[in-house]
Formats: structure tokens, sequence, C-alpha cells
């Protein structure tokens, strides 16, 4: 149900450049909670062996578009392909890395037992398992916590901890929603240096933030609104086409142009 | 369904409880205490010590295991857990065949120390074999792993999933049969026992205290509450949703 229809239609934010076949298409995605319209029509593609941010203010419906990805979200509507296959379906799981907001680990589980256990659901075979886990805990630089309870170890320390779960198996595509939330400039770095080498080694990362200072840091941004697609474009190119310094003027720059589009046409 | 993911699911299951010796110790205690108390309860009448003794020892599983499965499960969709896990390839059978093992086994290990405890040292007077008594158990345990499944998808927090302990098993156990007998009771109450699982444990229960052998009434009972469990684990299961709003 979610093939992508022979002729998409035009839409403003189609992305330029054919190049490789995208990790994230979709068209015309909308997403329905109750009777509000949480996303509305969206058109975007994703480049695959990319960092792609996703911007915008909290409550736009950055969460909602990530859980629509995953496969997590209901009420989806629209054309949404994720590494080839609609998103959600069963030969993507082992596939993509979901990490949520709040760090989905046992608080009652150590570190290593967490990863233990999700790397088991994840199929890795058990001989390779150990070596799998503490891998990711060096990709997080938890190793001297891998034996602490989850639930005793600081808020950024058990959001890594999640989002090491998200590392293991090297999945294709990495989505992460605000990865990272309360940690401190030097792990930011690091975890930004850790996307970037992942994405080096092709990688897809879709990774959501209300930081807009982390926006330089990615290949590509999806700026999003109220549940509609602002911009999507390199970071360069959005502050040039608004004549900003930065992309956080370049997004305010955008919203006011369609706050006074609204006003307009009420 | 996957063998390596719902063992490992159980392992998960028992290395949460092994870091929370506390819950443990009071899951294991507990019923042997409450044991130890009814027995001097009923000092001047042994024979109601045996009754409702060997009626308890069906009961305790299956309220101990409602209220830690339940709990445990809501956590798990609280926390976000579930919602990682239903993103990754883990089936639901895998997540619900692993909890009902952990448990289970937690459930085997509490019901041989109160049988044992009041089989040999509080003279609990039953015709049939201790091992029935453990299968019953076992049994009750898993219908109230199922039990505790099920009801955790209707509550969104702790305070609302333990007010279903009185709302689901109290009915259940006022009547069961440990306080009137069922035939005894207005027909309409009757009626309903007839179709509580916990009436079939109890009475399962009865027919191990008054006979060597297994009956066809047992066999009936046990097959009722096997059969109770699986049913409400179904719809456990079908409370488990990979795409939520």
């Amino acid at each position: 149900m979610n093939k992508p229809p022979p002729q998409p239609p035009p839409d403003p934010a189609e992305p330029t450049g054919p190049g490789p076949d995208p990790a994230v298409h979709a068209r015309g995605l909308t997403v329905v909670r109750g009777t509000r319209r949480v996303l509305d029509a969206l058109s975007f593609d994703v480049a695959p062996g990319t960092v792609t941010g996703l911007l915008g203010p909290s409550g736009s419906g950055k969460s909602t578009l990530i859980r629509a990805i995953v496969g997590t979200q209901a009420k989806v509507t629209g054309t949404l392909d994720v590494l080839g296959s609609p998103a959600g379906s069963a030969g993507l799981r082992s596939r993509v890395g979901y990490v949520t907001q709040a760090p989905s680990v046992y608080g009652d589980l150590s570190a290593r037992q967490n990863l233990d256990y999700y790397a088991a659901v994840l199929g890795i075979p058990r001989s390779r398992r150990a070596a799998a886990v503490t891998q990711a805990l060096t990709d997080v630089d938890l190793t001297s916590h891998a034996d602490d309870l989850a639930g005793n170890l600081s808020g950024g320390q058990a959001s890594r901890v999640s989002l090491a779960v998200a590392l293991l198996g090297a999945p294709e595509l990495l989505v992460l929603d605000e990865p990272t939330v309360g940690l401190d400039p030097v792990l930011r770095r690091d975890l930004w240096d850790l996307f970037h080498r992942l994405a080096a080694h092709g990688t897809t990362l879709l990774i959501s933030s209300h930081v807009m200072d982390e926006a330089d840091r990615c290949a590509h941004l999806l700026l999003v609104r109220d549940g509609t697609l602002l911009a999507a474009d390199t970071p360069r190119a959005l502050r040039e086409q608004t004549g900003s310094d930065t992309v956080e003027e370049a997004f305010l720059a955008l919203v006011d142009a369609a706050r006074a589009a609204e006003d307009s046409t009420p | 369904m996957n063998a390596s993911r719902t063992l490992a699911t159980a392992r998960r299951v028992l290395r949460q409880l092994g870091h929370d010796p506390r819950t443990i110790a009071l899951l294991l205690l507990v019923p042997i205490l409450l044991l130890v108390l009814l027995y001097y309860v009923f000092d001047a009448d042994r024979r109601a010590f045996d009754s409702i003794g060997a009626s308890l020892l069906g009961i305790f599983p299956l309220v101990t295991m409602f209220l830690v499965t339940s709990i445990a499960t809501l956590r798990e969709r609280t926390s976000g857990t579930l919602e990682r896990l239903l993103s990754m390839p883990l089936g639901k059978g895998d997540l619900i065949v692993g909890y009902a093992l952990a448990f289970g086994l937690l459930a085997v290990v509490q019901a041989a120390l109160a049988t044992g405890v009041a089989i040999w040292f509080l003279d609990l007077d039953i015709a049939g074999s201790p091992w029935l008594l453990l299968l019953v158990a076992l049994l009750d345990a898993l219908l109230g792993t199922a039990l505790g499944l099920f009801v955790s998808a209707f509550a969104a927090s702790e305070f609302q999933v333990v007010q279903f302990m009185p709302a689901m098993i109290f009915p259940q156990i006022l009547l069961c049969g440990l306080f009137a007998p069922r035939g005894s009771m207005q027909p309409v109450l009757e009626g309903i026992s007839n179709v509580l699982p916990m009436s079939y444990a109890v009475d399962g229960m009865t027919e191990v205290l008054h006979h060597s052998e297994a009956t066809g009434d047992f066999v009936r009972d046990i097959g009722v509450v096997a059969g109770s469990a699986l049913l409400v684990l179904a719809l456990g299961a079908a409370t488990l949703r990979r795409r939520t709003a």
C-alpha cells in the first residue's frame, strides 16, 4: 500500500539531484492523531551515507516523523519507503537502528546486560555478541561504566546506553531522536565525530534536534514546523537562500515567511 | 517465534529480578509466612487448615505472578523499551513466552517452597501427590502471568495497575469456593464462579487433597486453568501493537 505512485506529485520541497536510491523516500506523508494532522503531506528524500538533520521546535512533529520512519507510528498515509521497502516492513527491523528521546533501556540491568539482550533480539549470533557489545560500548565511550546499572547512570550516560543499543548490528539507517540533549560539549563533539565516521562507512543517519547550532554538522537539513516541511536543503543553501549567517537565522526567516503567507491567505 | 529470542527474553527478565533480591525474598517468603499464620489461626481445627491451606497453595502463585507481571509489562510499555523491542525483529510470542518462562520458573520455586513447608512442617494432610499440587500451582502462576500481561494494556500508571488486583483477582477469590462451597452460593454467583478460572484452580487443589489418584475431575480442572491461561496470553499478545498513536 506504500508503493510509490508512478508519477510523484510535484512538490516545492522536491529535492534536486538524482543520485543513488534514497535511504528514506517520502511523498505526501501524512499522520493523523485524533482529529489533528500531526504531519501534513511531507515529501522529501534522505540521501544514503549522509548525516541529515531534522530540525524544528518542540512539538513540530519531529518525533512523529521519526516514529513513522521506524514503523512504530499508527495512521500513516502517503508514501514512505525506507531502504527500498515500505516503512515498518518486517525485513527492516534489523536494518534500522532507532533511538527514542527518553533512553529506552532497562534501569535494573547493567549497561552491558542491556546491550547483550538487545543484541540477542537483533539476532547477532552468540559467538559475536560479546564483541559487538564491547564495540558499541566503546563507540559511545561507556566502557568504564559497562557494569553499572543503567538506572544508576547519569541522564547523559543512560542516553548513551540507549544510543549504543541502536549501534548494535551496524544498521544501514540510524534514526536518532535528539541524541545529544543534555550532553556536555565535549561529549557532543565526540558523538558528532562518531556520526560522521559512521556516515563515512556508508551508514545513513537521520538526527533530530531542536538545537540549531548542530545544524551545520549535517550535510542536509529538513526543517519542520507545525507538521509541515519548511525547507529541505543543505545548511549552506539555506543560509544563502535567506541571506542569513546562521541556520538559526535562516530558520527564523523561513518561519516568518511562512507566517506571512498564512496571514495573507487565511 | 524464535527459541533463542524467547530464551534471551526469559534470561533478561530473570537478570532484572537478580538485581532485585528484596523482591525475590518477598515473593518466596511471604506465601510461607502466610501459611504459617494460617496454621496458627486454625489452631483448634486442623481439618479446616488442610482445605484452606491447599486452596491457598493455588491462589498464592496466581496473585503474586499477576502483580509482578502486570507491573513489569506496564514498565516495559511506559519506559519505551517495548516500543524499541517491537521495532526490532522480536516476535510478540517471543516476548510473552519469555515472560511466562521466567515468571513460571520463579513460580515453581515459590510453589515448591510453599508446598514443601505446608506438607512437611505444617502437616498439611493431602491424599494425592505433592507433584500434582505443584503442577496446579505452576498453571495458576501462568494464569496470573497471562492476566497481568493483559491488564497492563489497560493501565496508564502503576496506581491503576495495582487497582486491577482487587478488581480482577478479589472477586475470583470470593467466588472460588474458599469461603463457601460454590454450590451453596446464590445461583447467579454460582454461575459466575463456573466461568472464572480460579474456581477450577481451587477445585483442582481440592481434588488432590481428597483423592490419591489424578481423577477425571482433576484433569478437567487443570485443563480449564491451562486453557484459560493460553486464551488470556493470546489476548495479551493482541494488546502488543507494533504501531501506536
